[in-house]
């Protein structure tokens, strides 16, 4: 229905204070929400990394800063080897990777790492958002 | 006996490397390259001259990689010649290394022109981390410097070189920098720029002689341009490109062009040997036909399917073609495929240009099926269109959407999506 709420629970999640109110009015640069929505009407969903299998932006990578992480199946991002190339969002079939406000590196979903289910999915109003393995 | 011998430790090398082990763990792996230090990202080297990154940070795997996967990496050792019947490469000091599966994943090197003055101390290339080492351990004493080539190399050492506070002539034989990637709209808004860092770009012209140091005649001191200006500086950088290091087999079988002619399985004409990555002439989906496209995530993919084919797993390469990500002096670009169509020709070129906004979307057509983009500054959904681009979809009812700053994937028609994205969002 493309309420949005999934890119607000994202940009709290992935804020300093996990704050609602400070995350939107206290954070500068305000954080990135890494998911998207994507609405061309009647169409709406979420757009966010799908950590492919075999994923491009991984192969692409010139630092290494994208990793696919063999035991969790997980594509994560390293922003502190991560050089800004653009080269990831170049390769990327869904348009899933963004530049960071900072500009020096790229910002993707990393699946809330420290939370048992992604906060876009646990905070999805209308079960549009599903978390589950899928075997390749 | 090594079962696996794979010459280069670089992009394609690290691939090659990393799929075998998916498929083969226990077959022994023997990497051998002429570097002294372990694997590391050259498209780096700009950062160790900026100072933005120590080698820690260049290398783009994890510090124990090769001991990791259980590899042989014999560093600081150069493949001097392979025989092909008795299957063995000869290694500098006298040493053999017998293969069953060889990839050759030597690399480029710098294309050096004839140029007077050119044996001097300020002069360098720029290539690999000890370039780029050597080239550091000179900014200190460094004000001026003359870079002579406008491509992505002339440009990334031009960036690491302003960073640090030198004044830099960059001199460009084309009309525009960037010529092979961008058509001269993209190519002037980085021109804007880079001069707007304080660069004085020269196009047109090149050097063609450089001068020594009144003090010293065997330290620079200047360069002649061709168009006949004497610019003074302390040192000149040689960044034209690299051409493909194929020593190693001149002489054998190995049939080559202008480099190693592989088939989609990354095999040369001869059985088990296999090559990869800058001195491979690997397939242009776009062209339709096999040429040199020296760029890091090719030379990776290129490797990973090598060395799947190597330990059995049959891996056949998509194709790749030009392809740029540009992030040199703040400006974000992404060019793909044809930049600069002739014309008069089959094309058809869609164009959105924004001075004010600093927006500049451009695709480029054929038959209806998209065979280049160039996007500054608004590049987020490159890979979108590059998705289109690779899977040939016809795009004749889209035209508007792809230039329009909120194409996305919602902007497909859902039987489309159904086709290009099984799953989720058919």
């Amino acid at each position: 229905m493309g309420c949005g709420l999934c890119e607000v629970y994202c940009t709290v999640q992935h804020s300093k204070s996990k704050d609602i109110i400070k995350a939107y009015n206290k954070e500068n640069p305000r954080p990135l929400s890494r998911v998207k929505l994507e609405v061309h009407r009647p169409v709406s969903f979420a757009i966010q990394c799908r950590h492919c299998e075999d994923a491009p932006c991984v192969t692409a990578c010139l630092s290494g800063a994208m990793q696919k992480d063999p035991e969790t199946g997980r594509v994560t991002h390293d922003a502190d080897k991560c050089i800004g190339c653009w080269t990831c969002i170049m390769v990327c079939p869904y348009g899933a990777i963004k530049r960071d406000p900072s500009g020096k590196v790229v910002s993707k979903c990393d699946l809330c790492a420290e939370l048992e289910i992604p906060a876009c999915v646990a905070n999805c109003p209308n079960g549009a958002l599903v978390y589950k393995e899928v075997k390749p | 006996m090594p079962k696996y011998v794979i010459v280069g430790a670089s992009a394609a090398g690290i691939g090659a490397v990393e799929a075998i082990r998916e498929v083969d763990p226990v077959g022994t792996v023997t990497v051998i390259s002429d570097e002294q230090c372990p694997q590391y990202s050259r498209p780096m080297i700009s950062d160790l001259v900026s100072g933005k990154a120590n080698f820690d940070k260049m290398m783009c795997r994890e510090g124990e990689f090769w001991q990791k996967n259980d590899v042989q990496a014999l560093t600081g050792r150069t493949a001097v010649r392979i025989n092909l019947a008795e299957k063995w490469v000869a290694l500098d000091k006298g040493a053999h290394v017998t293969f069953e599966k060889l990839l050759i994943a030597t690399g480029g090197k710098p294309f050096v022109p004839k140029i007077e003055g050119s044996e001097k101390e300020g002069v360098f290339t720029f290539t690999t981390v000890s370039d780029a080492e050597s080239l550091a351990a000179k900014i200190e004493s460094a004000k001026t410097a003359v870079v002579i080539g406008g491509g992505l190399i002339g440009v990334s050492v031009t960036e690491a070189l302003v960073k640090r506070g030198l004044k830099v002539t960059m001199v460009e034989l084309k009309d525009n920098i960037l010529s092979l990637i961008l058509d001269p709209t993209a190519s002037e808004m980085v021109e804007n720029v880079i001069s707007d860092a304080g660069v004085t770009i020269a196009t047109g012209q090149t050097v063609q002689r450089i001068l020594d140091k009144p003090e010293d005649d065997n330290v620079v001191g200047g360069a002649v341009l061709t168009g006949g200006e004497t610019v003074p500086c302390d040192l000149v950088i040689i960044a034209i490109g690299v051409i493909p290091r194929m020593e190693l087999v001149s002489g054998t079988d190995v049939k080559t062009n202008r480099g190693i002619i592989v088939d989609k399985l990354m095999r040369t004409n001869v059985p088990d040997v296999y090559a990869s990555g800058d001195v491979a002439e690997a397939y242009d989906f776009v062209l339709g036909e096999n040429r040199l496209l020296p760029l890091w995530p090719l030379a990776q993919q290129e490797g990973k399917v090598a060395g799947y084919n190597m330990a059995g797993k049959k891996a056949e390469y998509p194709g790749g073609t030009a392809m740029s990500a540009l992030k040199y002096f703040g400006i974000p670009i992404i060019s793909i495929g044809i930049a600069n169509p002739r014309e008069n020709s089959a094309y058809e070129i869609l164009v959105k240009h924004e001075p004010e906004r600093d927006l500049y979307r451009k695709i480029v057509l054929k038959d209806n099926v998209i065979v280049g983009l160039t996007l500054v500054n608004d590049i987020e959904r490159a890979g979108v269109l590059f998705h289109l681009m690779k899977n040939g979809v016809n795009v004749k009812r889209l035209k508007q959407e792809l230039l329009s700053e909120d194409f996305c994937l919602a902007t497909l028609p859902r039987s489309l999506r159904r086709k290009l994205y099984p799953g989720e969002y058919g």
